[in-house]
């Protein structure tokens, strides 16, 4: 298990490969579809974005609400592919340093995080209310309009991750996938 | 005619939509121990684990499984003999939703128009599919239907010579370029025949049988089998990440076809296969 604190400069996210293992500490974004529409119409724009990205890690998840006495409700990932189009832009205009979503990605976000040195954790899928326990604080910085969408930040302590694309373009799917293959049926 | 009150229906509604967000059903559950025990994978078991142990989070505290909540996907089968009075059939479906999301601290996950976007801020409306059947009762069903899985489901119109085989190819092929994304490891919906909507409510209906019952017809029961070879045998594994457990199990269900026609639907539920029914 890598131990992970947030900031995620360049040093360290090139250090990772795919497959570790990672235990991510300090603070983190929430951002996926409307939230990435919105920021990267800000960067057509010319416009300061309302998060400062640089080295920073967004969590493709739209939580629950909290119910009393949690910090956040059920956060488990989205799927990550529907922030292709709009991922390379953060990596190489706003300095986005990681990702945390499930499922593959496209060619163009690979070629962008291995140009830049950035990184693709997954989290768990579907196991939303384990990953909630390990959220200490949630608060909305960024279009609140957005509901569930909005940007939040979120104060983590040994969030559970594997890397699932290092910077080097290594594909943990891939590996893990080939080694359990076998001829299909007839 | 026996009266039903629309203010029981939105009141068991509401119940209902807490308790499939919030409590895996046992037929799931069973199916992913025994998945657990049969695992070869290492990363794969270590998935499997903490997927029961996030069922038993959630139940313990009542939040959800997932935090996609879903759409509210509801089966209303009416009994001919039955009145509802006091309200609006419909009306007291969506207010049973709109309750159960405000009150389980549900994600509200319904934009009004697909293009602008807008949540409607209360998971309303519902997906309603209605049925009149014979008897007095009312029997409703909620499947709440989260997007990760419902983007990878699809429908091809195959031809009748492309047959048993065509199927097995053409679901199977789906499930396994889904990849990652749908959650698995998957419950897999297969509706065949029908017309082309038709075939894709089948699909959905199949998601619907207890989790590893086969189809009675022993020709659709076989096919079921192949398919969950097929895609078990491609190595895609618990979260993906590689194993033998992609799929828990697949579901067939199938209805008559035009002569010229063979209409096939392929509808993915992740492993948080949620459904509860209830009678009144």
């Amino acid at each position: 298990m890598v131990e992970i604190t947030t900031p995620l400069t360049e040093e360290k996210a090139r250090a990772l490969r795919a497959g570790q293992k990672v235990a991510v500490t300090g603070v983190i974004f929430t951002g996926r579809d409307a939230a990435h529409k919105k920021l990267v119409e800000a960067l057509d724009r010319g416009e300061e974005l309302p998060v400062d990205l640089r080295d920073q890690i967004i969590y493709y998840v739209g939580p629950c609400p909290p119910k009393p006495g949690w910090a956040i409700g059920s956060a488990g990932p989205t799927t990550s592919y529907r922030m292709d189009s709009y991922a390379p832009r953060l990596i190489r205009e706003a300095g986005l340093r990681g990702m945390i979503g499930k499922g593959q990605r496209g060619p163009e976000v690979v070629a962008a995080m291995k140009e830049d040195g950035a990184v693709y954790f997954l989290a768990m899928g579907g196991a939303g209310a384990v990953l909630a326990q390990r959220i200490k604080k949630a608060e909305v910085v960024a279009y609140p309009e957005l509901g569930t969408e909005a940007i939040h930040r979120l104060e983590v302590v040994g969030f559970p991750l594997i890397v699932g694309l290092d910077a080097a373009g290594n594909d943990a799917y891939v590996e893990g996938r080939t080694r359990y293959a076998r001829p299909a049926p007839a | 005619m026996r009266e039903v009150k629309a203010a029981d229906i939105t009141a068991v509604l509401r119940d209902m939509c807490i308790q499939a967000c919030c409590h895996l059903p046992p037929d799931v559950r069973r199916a992913l121990q025994n998945a657990r025990a049969a695992e070869e994978s290492d990363i794969g078991r270590e998935v499997l684990d903490i997927l029961l142990e996030n069922a038993a989070v959630a139940d313990q505290n009542e939040i959800p499984i997932c935090q996609d909540t879903g759409l509210a996907v509801v089966f209303c089968d009416l009994g001919q003999e039955v009145r509802v009075v006091g309200g609006d059939l419909r009306e007291a479906i969506d207010e049973g939703v709109r309750q159960g999301y405000k009150d389980g601290y549900l994600r509200k996950s319904v934009v009004a128009d697909p293009l602008t976007r807008k949540n409607t801020g209360d998971n309303t409306p519902a997906i309603v599919y209605f049925d009149v059947v014979p008897g007095d009762k009312v029997r409703l069903t909620i499947a709440p239907k989260g997007a990760g899985s419902e983007n990878m489901s699809a429908v091809a119109m195959l031809t009748p010579a492309d047959g048993a085989r065509g199927v097995r190819k053409f679901v199977a092929g789906r499930v396994i370029e889904a990849g990652a994304n749908p959650c698995p490891p998957l419950v897999v919906g297969v509706g065949i025949g029908s017309t082309m909507e038709g075939a894709a409510l089948l699909a959905k209906k199949a998601l619907l049988r207890e989790v590893g019952q086969p189809n009675p017809e022993p020709h659709l029961a076989k096919l079921e089998r192949e398919i969950l070879e097929e895609i078990n045998a491609s190595g895609v594994g618990p979260q993906g990440l590689g194993g033998r457990t992609t799929a828990l199990a697949v579901h067939v269900l199938t209805g008559p076809a035009h002569i010229a026609s063979l209409p096939c639907a392929v509808n993915i539920q992740c492993h948080a296969a949620r459904h509860v029914e209830r009678v009144l």
